[in-house]
């Protein structure tokens, strides 16, 4: 494989792994106003996503920063093509992130439930936002000569932008409930259950949808072979909820994205973003790319802090992996 | 105005607003993870407490400094993606390593820091700080590396086989040991220990005056939190002031050497002078940007010492070099149409004067006011005294502000005295084989006035609404003081959940205090 081609996936696992992880926490935080009838419920929700969605948005971070490393003419024709979707995204980020904070400072029940619902509102933003941006990207923008967007403000709002936001919302919010049912414990877990397997085969489709269409306009054997397995995954999901095992459930719930992903990506590439005016003006990996030699030393850094980076992260999920329960913390303490 | 200039406008608020989390990020957490230490290592109360409450203030502000942030990432491809184009090669590199390599570190450690009290062993649990707080240094680093490559761009070579000309990264390791990027780091990791000091000073001369009124013994714990915080806080505003100097001086005679252009504009030295004088205080005519109408009171031999390190040196007037940059890279903008409205017009080398000149000048005097507080707040509590004085502790709580205003001020300052480049040309190479990059084309082409209109005023009502809450959220926690859950010896065993096997017993019920723990966290 060269670099390029090295990198091209990098960039995917790492767009992916946002996905998979920030998804859940998009996910919890959409089903507050669903699932969070008492206080206590949403305080639990809250609480099953509060050590780790700071952790979670660093892989936003990264997968930006490494588009605009490996390929800065991807990142510079992809964000001015999408200006406003990105400034609602990061609006969204922004105020879910401080109200996370805030919530805590004052005692008042009534402060509470409305920085809870910025939480809720931001997630929706974000998670849609950065949907249509993925989509649009993989199926297409109105991109002319030398990367410029043609046709204003409001031409990368396209159907395709539409289907990435669905798919990334529907599938975030059946991740989060399926982590519910994994991570607490009593009514709620059963109410996440129950809702995660009412909504997990539908929730797939859009999904579905959006790598079947990348794969249609430019899919080969292997992409056919991982869209089956994203479709297998969601059998497999739905069984598994059934039958109560939500470890097995929360898997192969995660390979529904892996599998759409790599269908979705494998089925673009080269191409990174399809231009709907005309093909000769799509951006792909060789015309996007730093040089060889920015790629290796990337590389090179990458091979040593990367496996680094995983330990410690697989880590701080090992120490925060019990059940929470509604109880109070200071349970403990008392036992 | 044009897309330009609201670009601009965009980028020096969002940054500049950034600036004010990120100084005391890194000072205050760096500060936190010393006062930890002291209290693993001695297990005096004083030390747990001062390590809850401080601690507590960098959470707060740390996540703003996440929050604004991220707009930091994405608003190089938005708004200025000819840039990111031009660079692409090696900034992006930087910042996906910070990401990388920084972030994760941080914000990872940083929750098992919150989560961790109680529930890991103590010694991994003040690891963890210091891994965090690590991380920010890293970051730090990186991201002034990449700043510094623009202003002064080294290990590249301009690459033209692609029709448009790029720059071509060819060596990383002078990206990263440029010695701009070094007298830069340094710089600002001791600038941003003053505004921890000052904040320290600061707050626990209102408490010690407080408490002093309302007759509380000094024999309590929360005397000595204060007494410490304001001790500690002194003695590290004051050899970050020294430092401040020493480091400064050196990025002064880099500057010299690498645009000394900015050099005259921060001493509005129209013409060369040689020995050159250090001017203390300039009139000028009202919205002019002539040099000439710029009338200055000067200390002589002094400027050439600032840029040469000696007595004699003649330091080039803005006048010369304006010329002499005229003449290397053309009077006017190429006829181009990257360069928009600006195409075909006449370039002005010389920064906005008033601008430099003054912001030098508020650098260095907030970090002056702020270095004679904390040497009064040293002298007033000296062997054990309670300063009483009502301007005294009032004035120090003012100048908490002092440092943040110096960051900002030295910002703007290395910021806009790089125009009209935003990548400086190196004068080291060869004329042919400069890379640079004027902020006229830097611009995405494409976006409209209207969307970064939106996005100027979207982001600005925001961070107005933020800075308002963030600030009432500070001043409530500061003015609560310590709390007593800042004396459990072990806070929040159980961390910031409780968990248990399915198989444990059910844990008893036990209400109220319930959200103690997450109240540090958030
Ligand atoms: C001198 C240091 C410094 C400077 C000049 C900047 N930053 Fe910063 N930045 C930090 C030092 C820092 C920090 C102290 O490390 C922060 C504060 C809170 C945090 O998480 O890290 C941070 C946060 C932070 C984050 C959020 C990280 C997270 O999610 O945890 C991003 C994406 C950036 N910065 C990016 C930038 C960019 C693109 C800048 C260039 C304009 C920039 N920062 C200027
Ligand atoms: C360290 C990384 C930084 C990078 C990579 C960076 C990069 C840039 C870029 C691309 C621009 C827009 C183009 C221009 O106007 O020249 C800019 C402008 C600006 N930046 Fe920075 N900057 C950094 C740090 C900062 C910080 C920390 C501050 C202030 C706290 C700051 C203040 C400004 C201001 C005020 C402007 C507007 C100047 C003008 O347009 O005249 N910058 N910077
Ligand atoms: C006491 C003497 C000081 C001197 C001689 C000095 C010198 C300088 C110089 C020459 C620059 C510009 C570097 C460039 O253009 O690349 C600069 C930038 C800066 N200064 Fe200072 N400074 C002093 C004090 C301070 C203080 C007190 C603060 C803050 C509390 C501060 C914060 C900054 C910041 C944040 C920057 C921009 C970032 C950087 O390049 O590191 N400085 N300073």
């Amino acid at each position: 494989m060269d670099l390029q081609t090295l990198w091209f996936v990098a960039v995917a696992v790492l767009w992916t792994g946002f996905l998979l992880l920030e998804g859940f926490d998009f996910g919890v935080a959409a089903l507050i106003p669903v699932l969070g009838r008492k206080p206590a419920d949403r305080h639990l929700m809250l609480r099953t996503i509060g050590p780790l969605w700071d952790g979670n948005e660093v892989w936003l971070v990264t997968a930006v920063g490494a588009t605009f490393a490996a390929f800065p003419g991807w990142y510079a024709t992809w964000l001015p093509a999408m200006y406003l979707p990105f400034v609602l995204v990061l609006v969204g980020l922004i105020v879910r992130a401080v109200a996370f904070e805030w919530r805590h400072s004052s005692h008042d029940e009534r402060w509470d439930a409305a920085w809870t619902r910025v939480i809720t509102t931001g997630s929706y933003i974000a998670a849609g936002g950065l949907g249509a941006a993925l989509g649009a990207t993989t199926l297409g923008l109105p991109v002319g000569e030398g990367g410029v967007r043609v046709g204003g403000a409001f031409s990368g709002w396209s159907w395709p932008a539409l289907l990435g936001a669905v798919a990334v919302l529907a599938y975030s919010v059946v991740h989060g409930a399926v982590f519910l049912s994994l991570k607490t414990d009593g009514d709620l877990r059963h109410r996440a259950r129950a809702f995660a397997l009412r909504w997990a085969p539908l929730a797939a489709l859009p999904l579905l949808a959006w790598a079947g269409l990348v794969w249609l306009r430019s899919g080969g054997v292997v992409t056919a072979a991982t869209l089956v397995v994203a479709v297998v995954a969601v059998v497999v999901t739905w069984v598994r909820l059934a039958a109560g095992r939500e470890g097995q459930a929360f898997t192969a719930w995660a390979v529904v994205l892996l599998a759409s992903m790599a269908t979705v990506f494998g089925a673009a590439f080269p191409v990174v973003l399809p231009s709907t005016i005309d093909p000769a003006f799509d951006v792909l990996v060789s015309t996007a790319s730093v040089s060889d030699y920015t790629l290796t030393v990337m590389t090179w850094v990458a091979g040593f802090g990367l496996p680094v980076v995983l330990g410690y992260q697989a880590w701080t999920y090992w120490v925060f992996r019990k059940r929470l329960t509604a109880e109070p913390e200071h349970a403990e303490a008392a036992a | 105005m044009d897309v330009l200039e609201i670009a601009r406008w965009q980028f020096g608020i969002t940054t500049v607003y950034h600036f004010l989390m990120v100084p005391l990020t890194i000072g205050l957490g760096l500060l936190v993870a010393v006062m930890h230490t002291m209290w693993v290592r001695t297990g005096k109360a004083e030390w747990l407490r001062m390590t809850r409450f401080w601690g507590r203030i960098y959470l707060i502000n740390f996540v703003l400094g996440v929050a604004t942030g991220l707009v930091q990432e994405f608003q190089f491809g938005l708004a200025w993606s000819s840039y990111s184009r031009f660079v692409g090669d090696v900034f992006g590199s930087v910042l996906a390593l910070e990401a990388l390599l920084a972030f994760f570190l941080e914000s990872t450690f940083l929750g098992l820091w919150i989560f961790g009290w109680g529930r890991i062993p103590k010694k991994l649990h003040l690891a963890a700080l210091w891994a965090a707080v690590v991380g920010s240094i890293i970051s730090a680093y990186f991201i002034i590396a990449a700043n510094s490559w623009m202003q002064h761009p080294v290990g590249v070579v301009l690459d033209t086989s692609s029709g448009e000309p790029r720059a071509r990264q060819v060596d990383f390791l002078a990206v990263l040991t440029n010695n701009t990027a070094l007298a830069a780091f340094s710089h600002a990791i001791v600038a941003s220990l003053m505004v921890a000091g000052g904040l320290l000073v600061g707050i626990g001369l209102w408490h010690l005056r407080k408490r002093s009124l309302a007759g509380r013994p000094t024999t309590e714990v929360d005397h000595q939190v204060w007494r410490r915080s304001v001790r500690v806080g002194g003695y590290v505003s004051l050899a970050a002031f020294m430092l401040v100097a020493l480091t400064g001086d050196w990025q002064g005679k880099l500057m010299f050497q690498q645009q000394p252009l900015k050099m005259s504009s921060a001493e509005a030295l129209c013409t060369t002078e040689a020995p050159a004088s250090f001017s203390i205080f300039a009139l000028s005519k009202l919205g002019s940007n002539e040099c000439d109408d710029v009338r200055s009171f000067t200390v002589p031999y002094v400027l050439s010492f600032l840029a040469n390190g000696d007595f004699s040196s003649p330091v080039p007037g803005v006048n010369d070099l304006q010329e002499q940059y005229s003449e290397a890279y053309g009077a006017t903008y190429p006829d181009d149409p990257s360069f928009g409205d600006k195409a075909g017009e006449p370039i002005d080398y010389t920064p906005v004067l008033a601008v430099t000149y003054w912001g030098f000048r508020l650098m260095i005097g907030m970090g002056a006011v702020s270095a004679g507080v904390a040497a009064y707040a040293l002298w007033a509590t000296r062997r054990g005294r309670v300063p009483t004085s009502r301007i005294g502790v009032y004035g120090s709580l003012l100048a908490v502000g002092a440092p943040f205003v110096g960051n900002a001020a030295g910002w703007i300052f290395t910021e806009m005295g790089r125009q009209p480049f935003v990548v400086y040309p190196n004068p080291d190479v060869p004329r042919a084989d400069q890379v640079y990059f004027f902020t006229a084309q830097a611009v995405s082409p494409g976006i409209s006035a209207t969307e970064v209109w939106t996005s100027l005023i979207s982001l600005a009502v925001l961070y107005g609404v933020l800075a308002v809450v963030e600030f009432g959220l500070i001043v409530r926690f500061a003015r609560q003081g310590v709390t007593d859950g800042d004396t459990t010896p072990t806070p929040g065993i159980g961390g910031g959940s409780t968990h248990r096997d399915d198989d444990d017993p059910p844990p008893r019920a036990d209400d109220d205090a319930s959200d103690d723990v997450l109240q540090f966290a958030y």
